[in-house]
């Protein structure tokens, strides 16, 4: 079993590669394969899910430690892990399956597929690795790939777009290899577990976390917040966001800003500093302020893309919240039931958010795919010549705006409950309002998409129905924003969230867990 | 881009076999000497930089040896891919990366297992890529002038 967990980098590598030749003599091979190879992923993660209890771990080479200290590099299966590669294969699968028809209009198709998957390795590289050097070294492909795609339409936007997120990226990345290099001087290794071990066994000095300490975590907040666009360092996400193909678009605001960002500050924090408060509340204001400033700018915006993109900045906000008042209750020695239900939500919210999220971006991929413009303003009446992207949408909208039965609902109420049992009404009202505004700019989304006008214009360019996959794949995904909704109650959490709240509320463990000290 | 004078060329030609071969001399002996996969491979393809800088370039063959490189380009990472899931598989099952050929004696050149065969990919890998960055930097800005 522990085995196979190099399964899910050598999978989507490997597919990668054999794309890159074998769609040079075989025509069309790249739209057969692939998704079977995404879809070997989406059978492995339920396997793992379902199959497996406690924390698995990997050594790679087969190193065993040498008293007691690691030397192999570490791959870790926990419940975490589990939650997240669900996300990215389950999304990943149904963005590639949209793209089967989306990718027509681009003329090197085959490269579409070989990044694709890349892109697929270096996210699950990051989740699974428990090495914080690999983490770096696997974020490096994944952003890599992401930067090609971003602009892989090669127009002039595109371009823009994409070289403004490589700038920051590359910020991002200098400072993260900065902090590791500081945190290896400091610690003389780069497990995560082992670091946790030294800097608990360093810093237990009367004041707490030293000065060192703060400094490295500031570096990691910047650099990760950086790939995660939380508020101060959101800038490059509403242009590479709109700017990308709508599968890519997808998969970069509903996994790979998770992935990349939130799994690996939410796992270095939790699991390998010490809590402290000072760091929570950093972590909490600035989810709340990126929670309120997405939603006031989405609200302006009149290209449907980019309005996406802003709503992706506010629901991050939404995630980081709920998983900030988790770590301001446990640094502060609160209830740990708050804690968790604070935490559940946040996770929870982070699994909606990737499927409404991509949802929307597939139907608005699915608008400009048939209309050939992201403007709202030239919009309108669409929902007679495009019932099923208008029904799939408005699915989307609702969810994402939290309306019941759909699964974005139970996931806020989630975190807002956990807010007033923390007894943080300020950050509760907050989530309420900006709740509201999210209603208000996705009413303005379906009213100018998709009503508002007649569809006779429409009817005189003869527009159609998007063909079957990209259909399938926004069926798929709107049954599955009523289907998650299921997660709230509490046999089908037990599976699917709990382990994962668990290793973060008992952060601790997780050092123990893997060295077995 | 045009080719330089007679005697660049000559030169150029009579040194290209022989850098080559230093390319791959690093490569083989990477698992014994300092260098290893990436220093030959980046050696091979200064000999190829070479030759294009010497002669010129002319646009269609150029074309062909890229989709070439970029072919060998993935084979190489397929390759050491395979054989880093030959030894998931021989050593039951359980380790990936697993050394599963005989070790050899300390010094000679056939020793180290599988790592002297995981050095040539990584140099045909990294000798294929340097090129195609190369020849895509040559090409677009022939292009560029059109």
């Amino acid at each position: 079993m522990n085995s196979l967990i190099p399964l899910f980098v050598i999978i989507p590598l490997g597919c990668a590669f054999l794309m890159a030749m074998l769609g040079r003599f075989i025509k069309n091979i790249n739209k057969f394969i692939t998704p079977i190879f995404m879809l070997s992923l989406v059978y492995l993660t339920l396997y793992f899910m379902l199959s497996s209890e406690g924390t698995l771990i990997y050594k790679v080479g087969g190193f065993e430690p040498v008293n007691g200290i690691p030397i192999a590099i570490y791959m870790v299966m926990d419940g975490l892990t589990k939650l997240i590669l669900l996300v990215i294969s389950l999304v990943g699968f149904l963005a590639i399956f949209y793209s089967l028809s989306y990718t027509k209009q681009y003329t090197s198709e085959r490269k579409f597929y070989v990044l694709f998957s890349l892109m697929i390795a270096g996210m699950n590289g990051i989740v699974i690795s428990g090495d914080i050097f690999n983490i770096f070294v696997f974020l490096e492909i994944a952003a890599l790939s992401s930067y090609t795609l971003v602009a892989f339409g090669v127009e002039k936007h595109q371009l823009e777009a994409s070289f403004k997120y490589q700038v920051l990226g590359g910020m991002a990345s200098l400072i993260i290899l900065f902090s590791i290099a500081l945190i290896y001087w400091n610690t003389g290794t780069l497990n995560i577990a082992d670091i946790s071990r030294q800097l608990t066994l360093n810093c237990s000095s009367p004041e707490g976390t030293s000065v060192f300490l703060k400094f490295i975590s500031v570096l990691l907040i910047a650099g990760f917040g950086l790939k995660a666009a939380i508020f101060p360092f959101h800038t490059w996400l509403p242009d590479a966001h709109s700017s990308a193909p709508s599968p890519i678009s997808a998969m970069l605001s509903g996994v790979l800003i998770k992935a990349v960002g939130i799994y690996v500050i939410i796992r270095l924090f939790f699991n390998m500093f010490p809590l402290s408060y000072e760091l929570s509340m950093t972590i909490t204001v600035l989810g709340t302020i990126s929670m309120i400033i997405g939603g006031l700018l989405a609200i302006g915006q009149w290209d449907i893309k980019r309005m996406l993109a802003y709503s992706s900045i506010s629901q991050m906000g939404y995630i980081v919240l709920g998983l900030g008042i988790g770590m301001l209750v446990l640094a502060t020695g609160g209830n740990k039931a708050v804690a968790a239900l604070s935490i559940t939500g946040g996770l929870f919210h982070l699994l909606n958010h990737s499927i409404f999220k991509g949802l929307l971006f597939l139907s608005a991929g699915a608008v400009e795919y048939r209309t050939g413009t992201r403007d709202m303003r030239k919009m309108g009446g669409l929902s007679e010549v495009l019932p099923i992207t208008s029904r799939t949408s408005l699915v989307g909208s609702l969810a994402i705006s939290g309306i019941p039965p759909f699964n974005g609902f139970f996931s806020k109420l989630i975190i807002i409950i956990a807010a007033i049992q923390a007894q943080y009404y300020v950050l509760a009202f907050l989530a309420v309002l900006v709740s509201v505004i999210t209603i208000a700019y996705f009413m303005k989304l379906q009213k100018y998409t998709f009503y508002n006008n007649d569809a006779s214009k429409w009817k005189k360019k003869k527009i159609k129905e998007v063909p079957f996959s990209m259909a399938f794949s926004m069926i798929i995904m709107a049954l599955l924003c009523i289907i998650l909704s299921l997660l709230v109650i509490p046999d089908v959490r037990e599976i699917f969230l709990k382990p994962a709240v668990d290793i973060l509320i008992n952060a601790a463990d997780y050092s123990t867990n893997i060295l077995g000290i | 881009m045009k080719g330089m004078t007679i005697i660049v060329k000559k030169i150029s030609q009579i040194i290209c076999p022989v850098i080559f071969m230093f390319g791959l001399y690093i490569i083989l002996h990477g698992h014994l000497t300092p260098g290893g996969g990436f220093a030959g491979g980046v050696i091979m393809a200064g000999a190829f930089i070479l030759q294009i800088l010497a002669n010129g370039n002319i646009l269609p063959d150029l074309r062909k040896e890229e989709e070439g490189l970029e072919f060998m380009e993935s084979a190489a990472i397929l390759g050491f891919l395979i054989l880093a899931g030959l030894g998931l598989l021989f050593s039951g099952g359980v380790v990936f990366f697993a050394n599963f050929l005989d070790k050899g004696e300390l010094g000679k050149l056939i020793s180290g297992g599988f790592i002297p065969i995981e050095n040539v990919v990584v140099g045909a890998e990294v000798c294929a890529a340097i090129a195609t960055i190369f020849i895509a930097m040559v090409v677009y800005k022939d292009e560029e002038k059109k």
